[in-house]
């Protein structure tokens, strides 16, 4: 029943763009955040790696607040626009209708996408930290295992862009890369 | 009692749903019943639409509930076919 309300109201207000959107530039910042924090745990002096996962945690945690409450503001308001404008159109109210409850519901969704994306990205990255903590050896060491996921991811990332805007999936993917292995270049740098 | 059979109304909706989604919702509201939707004007935010619904026993209460719960607005009743019972 709530999943067919669901797919109604999608149908109505068609987000799939805007959310695809969300996911990819919020899932693409979660990861590249990841990388950055952990490529710069990785040129300081050893850290601890509870140090490093209750760091790399939180930050997770801030970006899907962040993703969240960001999505939700601007959403709401451009939902709450788009009604008021249709009701206008309509020259009649649309309180009781399905365009209220979009109005209502949708930048709920859309703002979970956005929250969500970078929270479990980050959490796919941390996990190789979590593992080698809980006593199982990876032979590159938590770190730099973790930042090979989050690469992997950004490749991904990248694919997932170049299949949607039609190019060549390789080449995008190759893209997002290196634009991940210049921000390591840069903190390597700083370091 | 009488038996409506036949209402054909003047209806104004939003884009979405779209013409063929706002048939089949008329149409889920009762066995039999059939729909004919015509769109006669498209504007920027809305369609003005003629709708035509053919069955036995119409319950037009359900279907203007079902016509706001869409968004759409209905204008006037254009047409009705009625049998005496």
């Amino acid at each position: 029943m709530l999943l067919k309300q669901i797919k109604t109201l999608l149908k109505i207000s068609r987000p799939e763009e805007i959310m695809r959107r969300y996911f990819v530039v919020n899932g693409y910042d979660g990861a590249l955040t990841m990388l950055g924090l952990m490529m710069g745990f990785h040129i300081s002096d050893q850290v601890d790696l509870a140090v490093v996962i209750t760091s790399c945690l939180a930050a997770a945690l801030a970006l899907g607040m962040s993703g969240l409450s960001s999505a939700y503001i601007s959403e709401a308001a451009e939902q709450r626009r788009a009604l008021v404008q249709l009701e206008k159109a309509m020259v009649h109210s649309l309180e009781e209708s399905r365009h209220a409850q979009v109005a209502v519901w949708i930048p709920w969704l859309v703002a979970l996408v956005n929250g969500l994306s970078p929270l479990l990205v980050a959490l796919i990255i941390i996990t190789p930290l979590w593992l080698a903590n809980s006593g199982l050896a990876l032979a590159i060491g938590p770190l730099p295992t973790a930042m090979a996921v989050a690469l992997v991811i950004l490749f991904l990332f990248g694919v997932f862009l170049g299949r949607v805007g039609g190019t060549f999936w390789l080449w995008s993917g190759l893209q997002s890369l290196m634009v991940a292995l210049v921000t390591l270049g840069l903190i390597y740098l700083l370091g | 009692m009488a038996n409506v059979q036949r209402l054909v109304l003047d209806v104004l909706k939003p884009h979405q749903p779209n013409a063929l989604e706002f048939a089949n919702a008329i149409a889920a509201l009762g066995q039999g019943y059939r729909v004919h939707v015509r769109v006669l004007e498209v504007d920027e935010k809305t369609e003005t639409l003629q709708v035509a619904i053919e069955g036995d026993g119409l319950d037009f209460s359900l279907i203007g509930a079902a016509i706001d719960e869409i968004g759409a607005s209905l204008h006037s009743i254009d047409e009705v076919s009625v049998i005496g019972e």
